[in-house]
């Protein structure tokens, strides 16, 4: 048996790099470290993994060679007017790289998944900009946390342990003794909660009121005694909301208002108004007593915030409220990217073409206007003719009327397991897996490149992807020249 | 029975970004986005239970999802689908300009499902609002 360690997880944006992976043969028997999601991943990557390429012929998915399956991939993009080709953040820079190439060659439109996740605040961050750090800064230094639109607990799980209240901090102590209070605090709370409705009488008084929101009138006093502290801002009570000191339960939409009013009350201005998106002013002016005093405040902001009304208006507004602190104080921003390696995605497609998502090279350069050259638009439109999907499920998230269109056209899917959009694929290339069985890079949440490393073997049937697009990539290269000469000799 | 008026939420899980990584194709997978979770007294003014059927229509469609008592009550007027193929059914695809489309905060009416109404598979979804030319297989 052999341990390897310091294994970088290849599920979320947090990118834990502290794993221990135990490897028998070539079989991952153990793992060490790993939240509930990157267990998971470890042991049962590929499980669904088809052991070769399929081909569809007169309808059926039917076992294919390499060799064609890469002729019929790259035919159908080089006949293609406007492929699209998606995905892109549960792989490696790398195959990106290759993928960027292959956009630019076949004239097609190349965007990741950040167009349905934080692409959105990538617009915001290039109006208006942002100040930011890495997660060790966070970790060694900032004493007020808070989680807004996010769910950590749930989506990054070890983002809290590893980077800010339960971690053990150069300058910061770890909060995790607190909240062991907390949790029996919660647990006799509940207790006492079932004990009193064993009475008839109080169940009743209590049905009576419960569907009145539970908003604190003023914060709480540990916010302004404990070291590191934690707020969570949510349309709902999530498993995140249950640890931190402080939860505000906001009516949902309503983050650009109360991030306005925020700022208005740091301007001293007074709000008309007795409450905002929800939360009472009074709460509101003790958050930004809170906010102003901290020493290193950071605001990681989930797709709560991309996803809701006013989409990059809301994080343009949650900047501008990060800009305004730093009057005050030293106060960063980071968006909770949600894919391993989403981040890299936009740093690989901004260095390659200028721009970091929804790159339309049919025009033979980049061009880039998200809303017109982002994928759900194109297919909601109806525009494109043939997509390419990579480490990637749009079938499974994208809206109704965009997935309609994307499985009425050819369509090849690069994937290491069977999913919704393979059921609909005319090519399915099985892949070698990103940081399991094979090397790469990624970029975690705050822009800091991580290695991937090769733990097992794949098969030798299974190519990493990047080696399957550049294949496809030399013979749309090739049927593109032949084309060309044709054409020439009339 | 008249349908509830409430705000669709669709977000992550534990237990969805497990079952993801598990395969997307089992089982597992399915069950643990193909719910809805209400809350406690919505589920009583809808004369159902923990379990039971329940369809969630937007204007975008509608889908049939096992109603599931939130655990983090009270929050009246909200149901929570998890991230998937049957939360996606009902998403806005207006993207407004952002190449975002709206997965959170939508209008929406839920209502007991009738009984010949069910809870669909992975493929049976996908085949009932995609059709059967390439989804069956």
């Amino acid at each position: 048996m052999t341990v390897i360690s310091n294994v970088t997880c290849p599920v979320c944006g947090s990118l834990c790099d502290d794993l221990e992976i135990e490897v028998e043969g070539n079989n991952i028997t153990n793992v060490r470290n790993a939240c509930g999601m990157g267990e998971s991943k470890f042991l049962g990557y590929a499980s669904h993994r088809p052991s070769n390429p399929l081909v569809r012929k007169n309808g059926e998915l039917v076992k294919a060679t390499m060799t064609e399956a890469v002729r019929k991939s790259a035919e159908i993009l080089a006949n293609a007017s406007y492929p699209i080709l998606y995905g892109w953040s549960n792989t490696s820079c790398e195959a990106l790289s290759a993928g960027i190439e292959l956009a630019e060659e076949v004239g097609g439109v190349i965007d990741n998944t950040s167009t349905v996740c934080h692409g959105p605040s990538v617009l915001s961050i290039q109006d208006v900009g942002f100040s930011t750090c890495t997660l060790g800064q966070v970790r060694h230094r900032a004493d007020l946390v808070l989680y807004w639109g996010s769910n950590p607990w749930s989506a990054h799980p070890r983002h809290i342990e590893r980077y800010t209240n339960f971690t053990e901090g150069r300058f910061r102590h770890s909060e995790w003794h607190r909240y062991i209070s907390t949790l029996s605090a919660y647990r006799s709370k509940k207790r006492a909660e079932r004990a009193c409705k064993l009475t008839e009488e109080i169940h009743e008084a209590a049905a009576e009121t419960s569907t009145v929101l539970e908003q604190p009138r003023r914060l709480p006093s540990s916010l302004y005694e404990k070291e590191r502290k934690m707020i969570v801002v949510d349309v709902r009570r999530t498993r995140s909301a249950d640890i931190a000191d402080c939860f505000l339960q906001v009516e949902p939409n309503k983050d650009y208002e109360i991030f306005q009013a925020l700022r208005s009350l740091l301007r001293d201005e007074e709000l008309q108004v007795d409450s905002v998106g929800g939360v009472s002013v009074e709460v509101l002016e003790d958050l930004v007593d809170v906010l102003v005093g901290c020493e290193f405040g950071v605001l990681f902001f989930g797709v709560g915030l991309t996803m809701s009304e006013g989409k990059l208006r809301n994080i343009e507004a949650g900047i501008s409220l990060i800009r305004d602190l730093n009057q005050y104080t030293k106060f960063m921003i980071m968006p909770m990217r949600g894919h391993y390696n989403v981040t890299g995605a936009n740093v690989v497609s901004t260095w390659q073409t200028g721009y970091p998502f929804a790159v339309d090279m049919s025009q033979g350069y980049p061009r880039y206007n998200p809303g017109e050259t982002s994928v759900v638009d194109i297919l909601s439109r109806g525009e494109s003719d043939a997509a390419l999907i990579v480490a990637s499920d749009p079938v499974a998230h994208f809206p109704r009327e965009s997935v309609k269109n994307l499985v009425e056209k050819p369509l090849i899917v690069i994937d290491p397991e069977r999913n919704a959009t393979s059921l609909f694929a005319d090519v399915i290339f099985p892949c070698a897996v990103a940081g399991v069985e094979a090397e790469g890079t990624a970029y975690r949440m705050d822009r800091v490149p991580l290695p991937l490393k090769q733990l097992v073997k794949p098969p030798k049937s299974c190519l990493s992807d990047q080696e399957i697009l550049r294949r496809i990539l030399r013979e749309a290269r090739r049927i593109k020249k032949k084309a060309g000469e044709a054409m020439a000799n009339g | 029975m008249l349908g509830l008026t409430v705000v669709l939420l669709t977000g992550r899980t534990l237990r969805q970004g497990q079952g993801k990584e598990y395969g997307k194709l089992s089982e597992r997978y399915w069950k643990s986005v193909a719910k809805c979770e209400i809350d406690p007294d919505d589920l009583k003014k809808l004369g159902t239970t923990d379990g039971k059927a329940v369809k969630v229509t937007t204007s975008y469609g509608s889908v049939v999802l096992r109603a599931v008592k939130s655990l983090r009550g009270p929050h009246p007027g909200k149901v929570f689908v998890p991230y998937g193929p049957w939360a996606s059914v009902v998403a806005d695809s207006k993207t407004h300009g952002t190449g975002m489309p709206s997965f959170k905060g939508i209008q929406a009416v839920v209502e007991p499902a009738s009984d010949l109404e069910e809870v669909l598979t992975l493929k049976e979804l996908l085949l009932s609002h995609y059709g059967k030319k390439r989804g069956s297989q």
